[in-house]
């Protein structure tokens, strides 16, 4: 089975001295390429932990992390920086656009951190995926002069801009109506299928997750149920 | 890379008033800092210009028992060759008696003056002779014309075309002189007791051919003058009959003055400086503070450190840019400004102000490189940021 990523005895441990609390119990889970996978659980159970362990935002107090077979806890910020900028992608829940930029502007920030102009491919690029999420009317908007579901597709548009393989997203319709949702998830389907890209999504629809092909479910930071669709 | 330049310039013009009021803080630093050190470089420059500009710089005197200097040709030569002389005059001064007509006797009066034969093509580069001439012409060579001063002209009632009888004390005998002009040297001692001829009259007059009592040197930079004494005294070298006094050791006090100037001055600016790099510190650490999400988003996104920081070290150049170039043209009109209308009654400036052009891209440059330093902080503060402290709260 070709696995982007195998985490490994991951335990992750905050505080220190007799404040200490474990929040996450030696996880094990592999994940497969090109997959959409869910992750549930009840709040504070350790799922935005987990997510940003993966994400190599944060670092496991122990255990092994790999992303396409390489070891990623050991090594340095910069090297760190470069590995996210290529591989991934995130979605937040709160949007995180940059509030001085256009929707277009945001969509290209990741692209720019390597490189100064932009080629022409990636201007098509950006302009599909503009298409994609929807975004052709108000793609010159301020971050700030749009709706949340905007701001949001935004995020995924920006997300996928570097051709990621992998997308984490922490609850990306956590603040959206249902019907809004509903579409995201579609849009994140279709990307799924697309451009072949990993899924990983924390949500706290069951809908939602059950339209996933893996549903993860984390509880008291162990994984609890595991279930391929 | 673009992405970091980007960022900042879109940072500063997404919180204009923040950017205005920080560049105008920068300006005004640069403007008054341009303003006071301009100032008293025309003050300095002024005031060393009214004490010695028409005076000479350097003077090789003969210590011998006659005073005299002789086959001093060939020494003016080599002055004139060594660097940085500018007007080096030959002069022959004595000292004689006024005498003058009584009851249609002449008689000889206790006033001294001073009659002093110049070289005058070089000593109207020293003392300005032809620019001060108020009436007349200047004396014509190898006769017994002189020019004579405003004041001694007033005191004893001569003016062009009469005649001065003077005695010689050292000849014992008397002479008479014929004013071919007025000056006005702007100094009252010298107009009452020079009388200033040429140096072949002189040479005549006192029937000393072939002898001066004094070269004297003007320099092209006033505070060069104790080195090109040095070379000055190399050329004397085996005549331990003569010496070369610089002005600066006889203005001692006057130079102690301007240095005293010169560090207060500085301290000022230093402390204008100082006041400029803690503002622009101090707004862009809020401003990192404020951008904290941004820096949090990028940083997860995969900015490097190194370029995080780069996004507050270019908002620290470009404020100081701004202000820089603010500063200046705010400075350079407050300088206009005064030298237009702080004048004194007869209209020249108060204090001339030369706009010198490299003390002005100095200080840009400064504002610049301190505005950047400045910058330091913030940017060491966004390298720092860890992204998982902004995903995690939100
Ligand atoms: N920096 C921290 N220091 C100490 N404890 C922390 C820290 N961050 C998170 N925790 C704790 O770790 C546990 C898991 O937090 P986490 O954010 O992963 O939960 P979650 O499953 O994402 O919850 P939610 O659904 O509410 O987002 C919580 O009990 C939380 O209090
Ligand atoms: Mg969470």
């Amino acid at each position: 089975m070709d696995n982007i990523l195998q985490l490994k005895n991951i335990n992750k441990i905050y505080g220190n001295g007799e404040f200490q609390t474990q929040v996450l119990f030696d996880i094990n889970l592999d994940i497969i390429r090109g997959s959409f996978n869910s992750i549930i659980g009840q709040s504070g159970s350790g799922k935005s932990t987990l997510l940003n362990i993966i994400g190599t935002l944060d670092k496991p107090t122990s255990g092994e992390l790999y992303i396409n077979g390489v070891r990623t806890d050991s090594m340095k910020k910069t090297e760190l920086a470069d590995l996210r900028n290529n591989t991934m992608g995130f979605i937040f829940q709160f949007h995180y656009l940059l509030p001085e930029f256009t929707a277009y502007e945001n969509i290209l920030i990741p692209y720019y951190m390597k490189n100064n102009k932009p080629s022409k491919e990636v201007i098509e690029r950006a302009n599909e995926l503009i298409d994609l999420v929807g975004l052709s009317s108000v793609k010159n908007n301020l971050a700030t002069k749009m709706s949340g579901g905007q701001q949001q597709r935004t995020a995924i548009a920006r997300a996928l801009i570097n051709n990621p393989s992998i997308i984490l997203a922490d609850e990306p319709t956590g603040n959206l109506d249902s019907d809004t949702t509903e579409k995201i998830y579609t849009l994140l389907r279709e990307v799924n299928e697309k451009f072949k890209t990993t899924f990983i999504i924390i949500t706290h629809d069951r809908r939602i997750a059950e339209k996933a092909d893996r549903n993860i479910e984390i509880k008291d930071g162990k994984i609890n149920i595991d279930i391929f669709r | 890379m673009l992405l970091p330049f980007k960022i900042a310039l879109r940072f500063l013009k997404s919180s204009k008033g923040q950017t205005i009021l920080i560049t105008f803080g920068i300006a005004i630093g640069v403007s008054v800092q341009l303003f006071i050190g301009l100032l008293i470089q025309g003050l300095q420059t002024s005031l060393v210009d009214k004490t010695v500009g028409s005076s000479s710089h350097i003077t090789v005197s003969s210590v011998s028992e006659d005073k005299y200097i002789t086959e001093y040709e060939s020494l003016l030569a080599e002055i004139k060759e060594t660097e940085g002389t500018t007007y080096v005059s030959a002069s022959l001064d004595n000292t004689s008696v006024l005498v003058k007509n009584q009851d249609n006797e002449d008689v000889i009066t206790s006033e001294y003056v001073l009659i002093r034969g110049l070289s005058l093509e070089e000593a109207n580069g020293i003392y300005k002779l032809s620019n001060s001439l108020v009436q007349g012409n200047m004396p014509i060579q190898n006769t017994n014309q002189v020019i004579i001063g405003k004041e001694f002209s007033e005191l004893n009632d001569k003016s062009i075309g009469e005649e001065i009888k003077v005695f010689l004390p050292l000849l014992n005998k008397k002479k008479t002189l014929v004013v071919s002009g007025i000056f006005d040297l702007k100094v009252s001692s010298l107009n009452e007791t020079w009388i200033i001829t040429d140096l072949q009259s002189s040479q005549t007059i006192f029937e000393t051919p072939g002898k001066i009592t004094s070269i004297e040197i003007q320099v092209d930079d006033v505070f060069n003058s104790p080195n090109i004494t040095v070379s000055i005294e190399e050329i004397l070298g085996n005549n331990t009959n003569l010496i070369a006094t610089d002005w600066q050791t006889q203005n001692e006090s006057l130079l102690s003055g301007l240095n005293g100037q010169t560090i207060s001055s500085l301290m000022i600016q230093i402390f204008v400086i100082i006041s400029v790099v803690l503002s622009i510190a101090s707004v862009l650490i809020i401003s990192v503070i404020q951008k904290q999400k941004q820096i949090g988003i990028l940083k997860a996104m995969g900015i490097k450190d190194s370029m995080a920081s780069t996004i507050f070290l270019t908002q620290g150049f470009l404020l100081g840019l701004m202000g820089a170039i603010l500063g200046i043209l705010l400075g350079i009109s407050l300088i206009v400004l005064f030298t237009t209308f702080a004048l004194n009654p007869d209209g020249t400036p108060l204090i001339p102000m030369q706009l010198n052009p490299g003390f002005i891209v100095l200080s840009a440059l400064i504002a610049i490189i301190a505005s950047t330093l400045a910058s330091l902080i913030p940017a060491a503060k966004s390298s720092k940021l860890d992204p998982i402290e902004v995903i995690r709260n939100g």
